[in-house]
């Protein structure tokens, strides 16, 4: 036998509610109206919060801001299929699911206003905060995940990453050590489509990203991503099975509608054709129609959610207005080393004496 | 004809310029192809070239390690890297391999490759694009480290860099990238290693270079005191001559930069004061620079770059002493 196939792989893909609203009642998951609900709420507060940041960024108030508008089903979907005591493991561009996961709307601006206080991780959260550099937070998410089975635990890491991301070698390893240890961790790709301008297919010669499990011998699925019944589905599956030391690698196909961060102009490389396409597809605009059937959402539902929304998100670009004001700069200093080393003491005191250390 | 350019402007067109003088030249690295770099920096180069203007997959590894291969085969790579913070995804192979093929092979392979790399703080970016991790580029035997400090110093720097047998790391100043024009000569070559005494002076000695030197330079405008400025330019191969020449007349020396400060270049530029110019000394070397933190994010960002009244403090510490 001199050459044989000795191996086989498929990709699964998986789409629960289709683009004009209607489900694959078989495939739909148990959810209670209120959960349907929490769902909803939590994609239009993410969208809310990003095209006010937008528009803050353009008066010139917030730094460089990375909105997330279009992922909202991709992020809360997968965020909301997790327990209270799992582990989210971002990069930067995740508004929606720390949104979904409790992260206070403040925080995500304080974040955008160039204040550290936006990443600081209150006790017991379950988060670590954005990663900057591409591709490098997947790594600490099979931490966490193993870390968690090596003390007895169920609990899981999430961690989300882009198309852009998967051809960072840190994001390989990371796999790949999720399968050799057993990490009870799920990788959350979100394929948008473009890494600021360069398109998937500059990106990757791959058929898919889902397949990219396959080298690291772990479970690769796709689904729409921007289905947000669809993606709950999975994660949900994909939780399960990390919890028992069993790592999926999930392909969530979605579409980045906005510019890339606020510093980006789209129009350099994509068509508007192509975002009429995308706008068509919308993952709230989907949701609802599916929930409007369904009787779950009413117009007063509808405007109690938009209006309590509103409300939050204005207290919260208050709160990180009024926490920009009381900036101290020697902050700096203080969280550098658990204890600040004499030469840093040094720099420190002459730092507080106005001149330079 | 000389041409009034910015600093973006004028890399594009030293890039330009290398593309049509050396067809073995290869552009390549994340956006730079059709969106023409994230800074704009290498816009429409790859309509005029394609076939040798690349975007890359988002993979600094890959994007560094690529140029020891290509370099192999006779090319010359001129990758960008898009903020300094992301050759730290590249460092292994810099290290291991660009910074030493030349060694490993007793001379027969080189890698001519120069990474083009925005660097520093001052444009109110995101985390982790606002680094100078220049001394840790100096500390790898086999690199060479230049910083263009103006649109023709970038001019004179880079083509002197991409025809350079060597690896270069081109550390350019990202604030410095559309802040001012100045007249750039179309053939214009500065060698590597060659410092510029941008102000000559006599009672002390600044040495800056990069964004820093701009902050210099509005500081000595306040000093009242003759004051000589050094642009060393290059950090590695570092002109000691220039500066010592200057410590052994002005006796009193500064050393400016906002990368951190210990193991900075501040303590290497010291050192070589002390073995070359020692009885010359009238006041201890000092040095204004970052402090040993991570760089804030832009709400503190102020307060950790040296600014022109650090520099100005500074420069009266040197006067007073003794
Ligand atoms: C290591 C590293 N290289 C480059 C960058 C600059 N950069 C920021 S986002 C980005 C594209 C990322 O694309 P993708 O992973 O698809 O995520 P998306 O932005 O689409 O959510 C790049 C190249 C970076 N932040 N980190």
């Amino acid at each position: 036998m001199p050459r044989e196939d000795v191996a086989q792989f498929t990709i699964e893909s998986v789409q629960v509610l289709s683009e004009d609203g209607t489900v694959d009642e078989g495939l739909v998951p148990s959810l209670t109206d209120d959960q349907l609900l929490d769902l909803y709420e939590g994609m239009k507060r993410s969208r809310r919060l990003d095209e006010r940041a937008i528009l803050l960024q353009r008066r010139g108030e917030l730094g460089t801001y990375a909105p997330a508008i279009g992922q909202e089903a991709a992020q809360v979907g997968s965020a909301l299929a997790m327990a209270d005591d799992d582990w989210i493991v971002p990069s930067f561009r995740e508004s929606p699911a720390l949104l979904a996961r409790g992260t206070p709307p403040h925080r995500i601006l304080q974040y955008a206003l160039g204040m550290e206080e936006g990443a600081e991780i209150p006790g017991g959260e379950g988060a670590l905060p954005p990663a900057i550099p591409v591709g490098s937070q997947p790594l600490h998410a099979v931490g966490v995940g193993w870390g968690e089975a090596l003390q007895g635990r169920s609990n899981v890491a999430v961690t989300y990453f882009g198309d852009g991301a998967t051809s960072e070698g840190d994001v390989y390893e990371a796999l790949n050590l999720a399968g050799v240890y057993d990490a009870q961790t799920v990788f959350v790709c979100q394929n948008n489509r473009y890494a600021i301008s360069t398109r998937l297919e500059n990106q990757t010669n791959a058929e898919t990203l889902a397949q990219k499990a396959i080298a690291a011998g772990i479970e690769g699925i796709r689904v729409d991503g921007n289905d947000a019944l669809g993606v709950y589905r999975v994660a949900s599956e994909a939780i399960e099975r990390a919890r028992e030391g069993e790592p999926v690698l999930i392909e969530a196909l979605t579409y980045r509608r906005s510019m890339h961060t606020t510093s980006d102009d789209p129009s350099v490389y994509r068509e508007s054709a192509e975002e009429d396409e995308w706008e068509a597809r919308d993952p709230i605009v989907r949701l609802q129609v599916y929930l409007d059937d369904r009787g779950v959402l009413d117009e007063g539902t509808k405007s109690e959610i938009d209006e309590r929304i509103d409300a939050e998100i204005a207290e919260a670009i208050d709160r990180a207005r009024e926490s920009r004001e009381e900036v101290d700069p020697a902050d700096m200093f203080r969280y550098a080393y658990a204890e600040m080393p004499p030469e840093l003491e040094r720099q420190f005191d002459a730092f507080g004496g106005g001149a330079d250390g | 004809m000389a041409e009034q350019l910015r600093m973006v402007e004028a890399v594009r067109e030293t890039l330009r310029a290398e593309l049509e003088r050396d067809d073995g030249v290869v552009v390549y690295g994340e956006d730079v192809g059709r969106a023409g770099g994230v800074f704009r920096s290498t816009q429409g180069l790859m309509d005029d070239y394609p076939d040798r203007v690349f975007d890359a997959p988002v993979a600094e590894a890959g994007i560094v390690g690529l140029g020891v291969g290509l370099a192999a085969t006779g090319l010359t790579p001129v990758p960008e890297i898009q903020f300094q913070s992301f050759l730290y995804q590249g460092f292994h192979q810099l290290a291991q391999h660009v910074a030493r093929i030349r060694s490993r092979t007793r001379g027969t392979v080189g890698c001519p490759m120069t990474i083009r790399t925005p660097y520093g703080g001052g444009i109110h970016a995101l985390e982790l694009h606002s680094e100078s991790f220049e001394a840790g580029f100096a500390h790898v035997p086999g690199l060479k480290v230049v910083f263009p400090s103006s649109p023709a110093e970038t001019k004179g720097l880079l083509t002197s860099a991409v025809r350079d047998p060597d690896p270069v790391v081109f550390m350019e100043p990202t604030r410095l990238y559309r802040s001012f024009r100045e007249e750039v000569p179309d053939e214009h070559e500065i060698p590597l290693g060659e410092a510029r005494v941008v102000d000559a002076g006599d009672d002390v000695t600044v040495v800056a270079w990069g964004s820093m030197l701009r902050e210099t330079l509005d500081a000595v405008g306040d000093v009242d005191a003759s004051v000589e400025v050094i642009d060393p330019r290059t950090i590695y191969p570092l002109d000691t001559e220039t500066i010592t020449e200057s410590v052994r007349k002005t006796g009193r020396c500064v050393v400016v930069h906002e990368a951190p400060r210990t193991s900075g270049m501040a303590g290497e530029i010291t050192a070589r004061i002390n073995e070359e110019a020692f009885l010359h000394l009238e006041a201890p070397v000092e040095r204004v620079t970052g402090y040993d933190v991570p760089v804030p994010m832009f709400a503190r960002e102020d307060a950790y770059l040296p600014d022109a009244d650090r520099i100005a403090a500074g420069i009266g510490r040197a006067l007073d002493f003794g």
